[in-house]
């Protein structure tokens, strides 16, 4: 075996080696990539921030998306994305989120627990509870409840001292949940669902110990006392987009787009072996492993595939087959001026890198602007866009030219035209 | 089996009827913009206020079906229905308007006890959709800008020029169409046109590439037909790559667009439409409006030593 046959020998080798890399870990790599909620399904929910009083300082912000995310940590979702956006609003996406609307319940409440008596005046805040002191647990009648501790006991007492004092309806303590201006005991009292959580006669000094009691579920109140644990907010929240996907349709959409990206790609490879025969094969081979690269340093970001990021995906393959392309024709145009193979091969990938450079270049400008100045969707498109671009240098620039170099410089392919879509009588001196 | 476009040698003029050609495009971005400014665009949830319901069946629905068990699930009567999938077993239902919370839920749990699966339900507030439109706009606006600046430096500033009118063009006839044909203008629309504009440029670019390197081939450029026969010649170069490289990108797009989920078919539409738009602008447009402003600033450049000299 010369030389020629070690060259056409790395080549087979190169080339069953990527293919039985990709065969083992496509899978885990389809696996771990993470999928926008468009894609598997799942709740999205945009808040704009009010605060109770006079500005919104960052603090607010803060705090508030870290409530949220304590909240997320409730609903146990695994891939939650809590973003801050603009200067007051919070974006929230629990991809995979099975029961929406409970997280959305759970998001969206202020969680701001008032003691009030039944003139509606406020006694206690929440802010006097104890962090994580909530828990859901039963009564003596073995009815569910959620047991609260106080960590503010003086003022409970006093409170409490005061009430036992009065007689009924006036030793009422009453505990809302979000109670907003407007509402009033007496009125709610007389509904079948009052919004209020409790109102508990009062026959002794407190302390530290509370409980809310009511008509609950265990299931209410597990959530009631998770919720409380979570901390209140401090502002409300004003939905102003929201964004549910049925997980089935997610998965359709998915399914869908999948299986079309495919025929998709197949065409193309069948295209570009028609048309451009031996150079086709290896641009074929590039092409797979730019996919798989992609997505390999894709997930290595953390990036999120949505539909936008598969659109980006169409047009970086596009990009990687031109690259292909350039250089192929401008290989077809030096073999039709007479030139040997070799060179042919030399001068075309040399002149066709500075266009593929310029073209890529510009695209990565715009990719870059997109990401810097655009928001979510715009950005994730930007995202894939620029990853796909600079993996196509890899594998379109310099992995076609190593694939196909192993071939020109072992010179079996030396006259053999036909191979590259090259008809005879078009080349020069023949 | 295949042809080979082999066009470089082939005597086309691409060139002699450019004005027809700029005719064409000024015309279509006039009735694009009476088109815009009348009928508008066909616009999804999430560019206005309000709420969208998608439901998924096992057996084919109608509208009226769809529509019966909206009222069922609480006295919902949605704006406008429209059935997906092959066997219509998909339907979206939309409402002008945001909707309250409680609605959702309950449009939710109807369905999940009717269907046995979560519909998907989105809602927008209008402030959101116009922003996130404005925005997109403004992120091109200023990727369009940084292009003229890369490619004034790396080329020549009447390149970015004609490249950037050209990105705009086909980001304009993408709306058009979608005005003619009032398809819903969504999120990933944006992305569509996105997409269009980043395939614009590359394939502007390649061009511009060619004319650049054939200028270089000539030691003076005499007159405007010397200057026509090299973009001519230019175009003609890479043709072939033009053709093939969008027929290879349309593959693509066309699977997706035929195959792929209803969710994205508009989207991969747009990107069909807007990849057809690019190449023909990168030919037509770009290249000969480069042309005639280069052929404008040579006439300058020889004119003006005679006017120093009348002073």
């Amino acid at each position: 075996m010369g030389k020629k046959g070690l060259r056409i020998g790395a080549f087979f080798a190169i080339v069953i080696a990527l293919g039985v890399l990709i065969a083992q870990t496509a899978t885990d790599v389809a696996r771990d990539t993470n999928l926008g909620l468009d894609l598997q399904g799942g709740f999205e929910v945009l808040y704009e921030l009010q605060p109770e009083d006079g500005e919104l300082t960052q603090e607010d912000i803060q705090s508030t998306a870290t409530a949220l995310n304590q909240r997320v940590n409730v609903l146990g979702v695994s891939e939650p994305a809590i973003s801050v956006e603009g200067e007051d609003r919070i974006r929230v996406q629990l991809p995979g989120v099975e029961d929406q609307q409970t997280a959305r319940e759970t998001l969206g409440t202020e969680a701001e627990l008032s003691f009030r008596d039944i003139n509606d005046n406020l006694l206690m805040t929440g802010e006097s509870l104890q962090q994580g002191g909530s828990q859901a647990t039963f009564n003596e009648n073995n009815e569910p409840i959620v047991s609260l501790t106080i960590s503010d006991g003086e003022l409970f007492g006093e409170i409490t001292t005061e009430l036992s004092q009065n007689s009924y309806p006036d030793n009422l303590l009453v505990i809302w949940l979000d109670y907003e201006e407007g509402m009033t005991f007496e009125e709610e009292a007389q509904k079948e669902d009052p919004a209020f959580m409790s109102a508990a006669t009062v026959n002794q000094t407190l302390t530290t110990d509370a409980s809310i009691t009511g008509n609950f579920t265990l299931e209410e109140t597990e959530f009631l006392a998770d919720i409380l644990n979570a901390g209140s907010l401090p502002v409300s929240l004003e939905e102003v987009y929201s964004n549910a996907v049925g997980a089935s349709l997610g998965e359709q959409a998915l399914q869908q787009t999948l299986f079309a990206g495919m025929i998709g790609v197949a065409l193309i490879f069948l295209y570009m072996i028609g048309y451009y025969r031996f150079m086709g094969v290896i641009a074929t081979i590039t092409l797979s492993v730019y996919i798989y690269l992609v997505m390999i340093f894709f997930n290595a970001i953390q990036g999120v595939l949505t539909l936008p990021g598969i659109a980006a995906l169409i047009l970086g393959v596009g990009m990687a087959v031109d690259a292909n392309i350039l250089t192929y024709e401008r290989i077809k145009e030096e073999l039709k001026d007479g030139k040997s193979m070799k060179s042919a091969y030399k001068a075309g990938s040399r002149r066709a890198l500075g266009t593929i450079i310029d073209a890529n270049i510009t695209t990565i400008i715009a990719a870059a602007v997109m990401f810097y100045f655009g928001t979510s969707a715009v950005q994730g498109f930007a995202v894939m866009l620029i990853v796909s671009i600079l993996t196509s240098f890899i594998t379109a620039v310099w992995g076609a030219r190593l694939l196909l170099g192993l071939w020109i410089n072992s010179r079996v392919l030396n006259r053999k035209y036909w191979l590259f879509g090259v008809k005879g009588r078009d080349v020069r001196g023949l | 089996m295949f042809v080979d476009f082999n066009m470089a040698n082939k005597n086309i003029d691409l060139i002699k009827h450019r004005k027809k050609y700029f005719s064409l495009s000024i015309i279509i971005v006039l009735i694009g913009t009476i088109l815009l400014s009348t009928v508008g665009l066909n616009l999804g949830i999430d560019f206005e206020s309000g709420t969208r319901v998608d439901i998924a069946s096992d057996a084919p629905l109608t509208e009226e079906e769809v529509a019966d068990h909206f009222i069922q699930a609480g006295g919902y009567e949605p704006d406008d229905i429209t059935l997906a999938g092959d066997n219509n077993e998909q339907a979206s239902a939309r409402f002008i308007g945001a909707m309250p919370q409680e609605d959702v839920t309950t449009i939710q749990s109807y369905f999940i006890d009717e269907f046995g699966e979560e519909p998907s339900v989105s809602t927008v507030s209008p402030q959101i959709g116009r922003e996130l439109a404005q925005n997109a706009i403004i992120a091109t606006l200023i990727a369009a800008f940084g292009i003229v600046i890369y490619v004034a430096f790396r080329f020549e500033f009447l390149y970015g020029v004609a490249a950037v009118v050209a990105l705009l063009y086909d980001a304009f006839f993408v709306l058009t169409m979608f005005s003619i044909f009032q398809l819903e203008v969504n999120i990933p629309f944006i992305a569509a046109i996105l997409t269009v504009v980043g395939y614009s440029i590359n394939d502007t670019i390649v061009t511009f590439d060619r004319i650049r390197e054939n200028m270089k081939k000539q030691d003076e450029i005499k007159g405007f037909d010397h200057l026509a026969k090299v973009v001519n010649d230019s175009l003609l170069q890479t043709l072939t790559r033009s053709i093939n490289t969008v027929l290879t990108v349309l593959f693509a797009a066309v699977a997706i667009w035929l195959l792929g989920s209803s969710a994205i078919m508009s989207f991969a539409f747009a990107i069909v439409i807007g990849l057809i738009a690019g190449t023909y602008s990168s030919l037509f447009l770009a290249a000969q409006l480069w042309l005639v402003m280069k052929h404008r600033s040579l006439e300058r450049q020889k004119n003006k030593p005679v006017e120093a000299e009348e002073y």
